[in-house]
């Protein structure tokens, strides 16, 4: 009968199951790669100029990316104003370490972290309740108009914001009291490259969970996903809640590492830029944000470097062809590549 | 007696349409059961209000005596109530495996587990392939979703409901659009499900109905228009008049 | 105060002809194209450059800018835009804001970065008294002739074959089609026409606000607001909403310049939170 074919043993599944998790060579190759960066351009080689500061900026826009990966690649929200969270946690931690005038307890960049985490996480959390309804349009506007509103907020409140000029004096204090921010950016990047993993890890312990595969779930149908008991609602909530919670870390490592806060950190392009350099790298990888943003950067770099609107230029051109023949970004197309080099993809 | 399921006087209206009129049934314990009637009966909106997709206008609907009319789609599901999809409603991107460890967990409430990783309950697991084995997809559990052939893919939508042990499985038109090839297969398996399973069998093609229920419904303009064993309706001369005609429509 | 109502009037009228060809479009293909704005600019830089480089008239420049826009709407309608209206809603607001990003380069780099103005033709120019206020020529000019085009529209639309198959499709796109109507061709000359409607408003909006590269980015808040508040089902949504935004934006950078932008954007996240389906819509079903 065609009723029972013979199949795999069962522990078999479970195995492959529970190997989803498990850390590739490849993720490996990538974080020795970002440590060896700290010594190639850490003014360690004569003659290689010291990059440490881009490169921290770089972690920072990375990690922006990697919580809309959480919230967009995996849950499946269309969010234009992830911005709004890192720019709140840019100005907790900006506040904090300039109200702290450099001491202990307020300036300490890691209780700044935290704060920033808490507030742009509560932030993320009452915000979220407007991005459960509605379809991607309403979603976007919505996460739109909430960027605006507070980088508008940011402008207006001159007295604790310092306006359109930003905050000035921000002074962060040595990390736990030991390690102070130098000029050449040691600390800043070993802080910020720190800082990432802790946070990439959580999340991806989290995506590879039966929680993650939950959210994979409500953003493939969230009808079944009800239909089957996922409480959609509260899952939404969550992963919203982190996402913004991360994306307010993001923030402030930009703050403390820059010494400084300012209305660009909150404003619409910060969202735009976030959620292009997710698209390039590939959604839905946790990798595509952090791959995204050293190719923005470097590209921007490069290209900016001749004129501004040349980059603006290149920037769209790259948008548009990636959405009319690319799926996945970066790590998609190096994916198919691997595929088909290994001969393992199903064929098209 | 106690019933599993009990409407009283459900009544849906969308706009100055009425699409359940006044309904009032009652589905006892391990109950074989087709609900029938012709294109547009409202036999998929009545469905929608068992299981929480829709609301009610009037009326109160009862899951084991309990009063449930209010419940979310959620509440309803955790509490036991399970359906198939007319329409097959899967998630494309992920496999059968993951899709039944998924619909288990919750069932286990161990669905919002987010630090341990996926597979770490092996019991579930074993569960999900047992599961998938039973319905004869066993060898497809690790292929996408989206990718699998339309046979599988329905029985994946009933592997899906029986996943959260439900007390009552909604099945709405289990072997809709299935080739001829598939068909047998999706049939011996709704055959075999468990006896402490009420079943509901929303069904258009009659052969089907006559050959699994036991009791029978009939659904017309969006009233009840008569009920009895599978040999009465298909005797009642005035079943056969609604039905004139309509036997070889098909779908719908 | 008068002076600021009938401003506000003119601007939100001039907003609901920028907005409009973005409001069906939107409710006929479900489609997000947030680079509405940048065939806006097209229409106006385009009578920058007829006016103060060949000095032709501004009234030849109007209707210019109609036909310039309309032209570049429907290329790139069945170039570009055709393969999009199949891809997920993220993918289309990608590739309009790709290329959002590429006119405001292109124009950048052509016109420079910044603001360009026109001298309006002397019978535009100047201010009449009116009820004690004093109101300029050109933005009676404006009122008038938006008003004369949303009348037009409304005709169209509702008296109309063309106007009734749009109004099939926009309402049940699959029904429409099983009807036997066009809806592909129809989609197609809609998006030219407001493309065209969105550089004629380009073209009236030199002589209010000013051109410069970044126009789409900084009306496409403006045009997301009117399509959240007045709905994508009729244009008289879209008017009153145009209206009303125009009205609030003058006044409110009149009277409180402090929380003008705050209170707009407030504005319609409530009314995206209450009723998602617009303001200014019929209960949905």
């Amino acid at each position: 009968m065609s009723m029972t074919q013979p199949t795999k043993p069962v522990n078999d599944a479970g195995a492959r199951l529970l190997s989803g998790a498990r850390w590739r060579w490849y993720e490996v190759l990538f974080w020795v790669a970002a440590i060896a960066l700290f010594f190639v351009f850490g003014d360690f080689i004569p003659g290689i100029p010291t990059r440490l500061m881009l490169l921290s900026e770089i972690i920072s826009l990375g990690l922006l990316a990697l919580s809309i990966d959480l919230v967009l690649g995996y849950a499946g929200i269309v969010t234009l104003g992830q911005g709004a969270f890192f720019g709140l946690g840019a100005y907790v931690a900006g506040l904090m370490a300039k109200n702290g005038m450099g001491a202990f307890p307020l300036s300490d960049p890691l209780l700044g972290l935290l704060a920033a985490a808490a507030v742009s996480g509560a932030a993320g959390f009452v915000t979220s309740f407007l991005v459960l309804r509605g379809s991607d349009l309403t979603r976007l506007m919505v996460t739109l108009g909430v960027a605006l509103i507070l980088a508008e907020l940011a402008n207006q409140m001159r007295w604790l914001t310092g306006g359109a000029d930003g905050l000035q004096g921000v002074m962060s204090s040595p990390i736990l009291g030991i390690w102070d921010f130098d000029l050449w950016g040691h600390t800043a990047y070993v802080y910020s490259l720190v800082v990432l993993f802790v946070c990439f890890w959580l999340s991806r312990r989290i995506v590879h969970s039966t929680f993650g595969l939950s959210l994979k779930a409500i953003k493939g149908n969230a009808l079944r996903a009800r239909a089957i008991g996922v409480p959609v609602n509260a899952r939404l909530v969550a992963i919203y809640t982190l996402a913004a919670a991360i994306a307010g870390i993001a923030g402030a490592l930009l703050a403390q590492t820059t010494q400084s806060a300012s209305p660009d950190m909150i404003a619409f392009h910060r969202s735009a830029d976030a959620l292009l350099i997710l698209v390039f790298g590939g959604a839905g990888y946790l990798y595509g944000g952090l791959i995204g943003a050293v190719l923005f950067r470097v590209m921007q770099d490069v290209i900016g470097n001749i004129t501004l609107q040349y980059w603006q230029f290149w920037l769209g051109l790259v948008l548009v062809l990636l959405v009319l023949f690319v799926r996945g970004g970066v790590i998609g197309l190096m994916e198919g590549w691997w595929n088909r080099l290994t001969r393992k993809g199903d064929a098209p | 007696m106690t019933y599993v399921l009990e409407t009283r006087s459900l009544c849906k209206s969308f706009g100055g349409i009425i699409a359940t009129d006044n309904v009032s049934f009652n589905l006892p314990a391990g109950a074989r059961h087709a609900l029938i009637g012709p294109n547009g009966a409202g036999k998929t909106t009545f469905v929608n209000q068992l299981t929480g997709v829709l609301d009610p206008t009037s009326g109160q609907i009862l899951f084991g005596g309990e009063d449930i009319t209010n419940w979310t789609v959620r509440r309803r599901a955790t509490a036991g109530i399970a359906r198939t999809f007319q329409i097959n409603q899967l998630f494309a991107d992920l496999t059968p495996l993951e899709s039944v460890v998924l619909a288990i967990s919750e069932r286990e409430d161990a669905g919002g587990q987010w630090f341990k990783p996926l597979g770490a309950r092996e019991d579930i697991v074993v569960e999900a392939c047992e599961l998938l084995d039973t319905l004869g997809i066993g060898d497809v559990r690790e292929a996408r979703v989206g990718a699998l052939p339309y046979g599988k893919q329905r029985l994946l939508e009933i592997a899906l409901a029986l996943a959260a042990k439900p007390k009552l499985l909604l099945l709405d038109e289990p072997a809709a659009g299935v080739p001829e090839s598939e068909r047998e297969q999706i049939l011996n398996v709704v055959a075999r499900l468990p006896e402490s399973v009420a079943l509901v069998l929303i069904e258009h093609d009659m052969h089907l109905v006559f050959r699994f229920a036991k009791t029978i419904s009939v659904l017309v303009n969006g009233a009840l228009f008569c009920e009895g064993t599978a040999d009465e309706i298909a005797r009642d001369p005035r079943v056969r008049q609604v039905y004139l005609g309509e036997e070889d429509v098909g779908h719908g | 105060m008068l002076t600021i109502l009938f401003d506000g009037v003119a601007y939100g009228m001039l907003l609901f002809v920028l907005a409009i060809g973005l409001c069906v479009t939107l409710g006929l293909m479900n489609f997000i194209n947030l680079a509405h704005g940048a065939f806006a600019m097209a229409g106006g830089y385009l009578t920058i450059v007829m006016m103060n480089r060949y000095g032709i008239s501004f009234y030849w420049g109007l209707p210019a800018a109609f036909v310039f826009s309309a032209i570049l709407g429907a290329v790139l309608e069945r170039t570009l835009y055709v393969h999009l209206y199949t891809k997920s809603h993220l993918d289309q607001v990608l590739f309009s804001i790709g290329l959002v990003f590429m006119a405001t380069a292109v124009v950048d780099y052509f016109m420079g970065a910044n603001q360009q103005t026109i001298n309006l033709p002397p019978a535009l120019e100047g201010r009449v008294n009116f009820l004690g206020a004093s109101i300029g020529v050109y933005r009676i000019f404006t009122i008038v002739l938006c008003g004369l085009l949303t009348i037009g529209l409304q005709f169209v639309l509702a008296k109309t074959r063309f106007g009734s198959r749009l109004r099939a499709a926009v309402d049940d796109g699959r029904v429409a089609r099983g009807m036997g109507i066009d809806v592909t061709k129809i989609f197609a000359l809609t998006f030219a026409v407001g493309s065209g409607l969105a550089g004629l408003g380009g073209a009236l909006s030199t002589g209010i606000i000013s051109m410069d590269p970044t126009f789409p980015l900084k009306y496409m808040i403006y045009f997301l607001i009117v399509i959240s508040v007045g709905g994508t089902t009729t244009i008289t949504g879209p008017f009153f909403a145009s209206l009303l935004l125009g009205v609030a934006d003058v006044a409110g950078k009149y009277y409180a310049p402090a929380v003008g932008g705050f209170i707009i954007y407030t504005i319609m996240v409530a009314v995206l939170i209450l009723r998602p389906q617009g303001l200014f819509t019929k209960a949905s079903r």
